[in-house]
């Protein structure tokens, strides 16, 4: 098929209106085609733009709850990789590196070159959850399955920039644990949480249970 | 129980559904089963098949979350391609087409939701810019989106060519985008003076 002629196959492919044969060939020049790949980004926007449209009745609750049994019943078999973050009782870099190794990886959004009117995440190496910042880099960590800060003790969060960890927040662990960052997060800087003394310390004294990438 | 995950952004919340967390894929649900259903219900028309759209594609989004490229596209986009693709494949396989028109259920406005809010909004945004489309252009899109069709079949159903077709679609789209890009701008300066065509 001549170039132009492929080109213009964006819209129709956005809309679903290619037939079967013409959608494996469309889905087989994409790759190659970073124009074509941009084009049907767009157009894939506009077109979900029209699912508004109309107003429609809302869905039967049962629908709801037959997605998510069927989820769970899937999970085991889909991702294997689940597992309770356990707080390394000596805080021991190798259980820090394993951790990592789970979450690294899965999430790497960078956050300042996106302009999206809802906060963005970027996703925590070493624990389940993540940073969500807003476009004046306020921020607000979410972290699953904490195990409660031991007796005399409290989680830390640093936002550290060029090496230099300033004080954001504390909190005590937990299932869901949703902290407001006390401190602004500057683009290029991490964050990143330590065990300190109850109340907080003004500098870390011990090396991060888990950290953001570079935000 | 799911609403402690409502301050996170769409595309966080599909990084939490990535890592198998079963209550973001229902605050995904709760943020977008309604418009997924409503969409899934105009092109397929019957309740037993959306349902089966829709659940196909959120297990979709379940499945495949760990592959979304947020830098991509935003997660309602996706999702909503999802439910797209699984809707106009069912209905293809159905025959013979169901053409009639569906009758649209306005909600009461009464006790709405922000959420509900946010939808009645981008209606009223999407339903402006597709009145200002020429006739044409907006036939071709809304017959392929919602009724299912495909290029050919089109061309076929309109007595036209098909490159006249394609063409219209492109023109269509991208006329589109420009004005809800349009409005998207409108509402940003929206206590300055307007001024319309």
């Amino acid at each position: 098929m001549e170039r132009t002629g492929i080109h213009e196959l964006s819209a129709a492919y956005a809309l679903d209106a290619l037939d079967a044969d013409e959608r494996r060939e469309f889905e087989g020049h994409l790759p190659h085609c970073p124009e074509c790949r941009e084009a049907v980004g767009s157009f894939q926007e506009t077109a979900s733009a029209l699912a508004h449209h109309v107003d429609m009745p809302p869905p039967p609750p049962a629908l709801r709850e037959r997605i998510l049994e069927q989820a769970k019943r899937e999970r085991s078999n889909v991702v294997p990789l689940r597992t309770r973050w356990i707080l390394p009782a000596t805080g021991t870099v190798a259980a820090v590196a394993a951790c990592a190794a789970i979450g690294f990886g899965i999430w790497a959004a960078t956050l300042h070159n996106r302009l999206g009117e809802r906060p963005e995440a970027v996703g925590l190496i070493g624990a389940q959850g993540s940073l969500i910042v807003n476009r004046s880099g306020e921020g607000i960590l979410v972290v699953r399955n904490v195990d409660p800060a031991p007796v005399g003790k409290t989680y830390e969060i640093w936002v550290i920039q060029a090496g230099r960890p300033i004080p954001a927040g504390t909190f005590a662990g937990g299932d869901r644990v949703a902290v407001t960052l006390t401190q602004k997060i500057p683009d290029g800087a991490i964050v990143a949480v330590t065990l300190e003394r109850a109340g907080g310390v003004a500098k870390p004294t011990t090396t991060p249970l888990f950290r953001t990438g570079s935000v | 129980m799911a609403r402690d995950l409502a301050h996170l952004s769409d595309e966080a919340l599909v990084a939490l559904v990535a890592r198998a967390d079963d209550s973001a894929l229902a605050e995904l649900y709760d943020r977008f089963g309604h418009v997924a259903y409503g969409l899934a219900l105009r092109i397929v028309r019957d309740p037993a098949l959306t349902e089966d759209a829709v659940q196909e594609a959120f297990l979709a989004v379940w499945r495949s979350a760990a592959r979304f490229v947020p830098e991509r596209a935003k997660a309602s986009t996706w999702i909503l391609t999802l439910v797209h693709r699984r809707a106009v494949d069912i209905v293809r396989r159905e025959e013979p087409r169901r053409t009639e028109p569906l009758e649209a259920a306005p909600q009461p406005s009464a006790n709405l939701t922000e959420d509900e809010a946010w939808l009645r909004l981008q209606r009223t945004r999407v339903q402006e810019a597709l009145r200002r489309l020429p006739d044409q252009q907006r036939e071709a899109l809304e017959l392929a989106y919602f009724g299912g069709f495909t290029q050919s079949e089109l061309a076929d159903r309109l007595g036209e060519p098909l490159g006249t077709i394609k063409s219209r679609m492109f023109t269509g789209l991208n006329r589109l985008r420009e004005l809800l890009a349009d409005t998207d701008r409108e509402e940003e300066r929206w206590n300055e003076p307007e001024f319309t065509s």
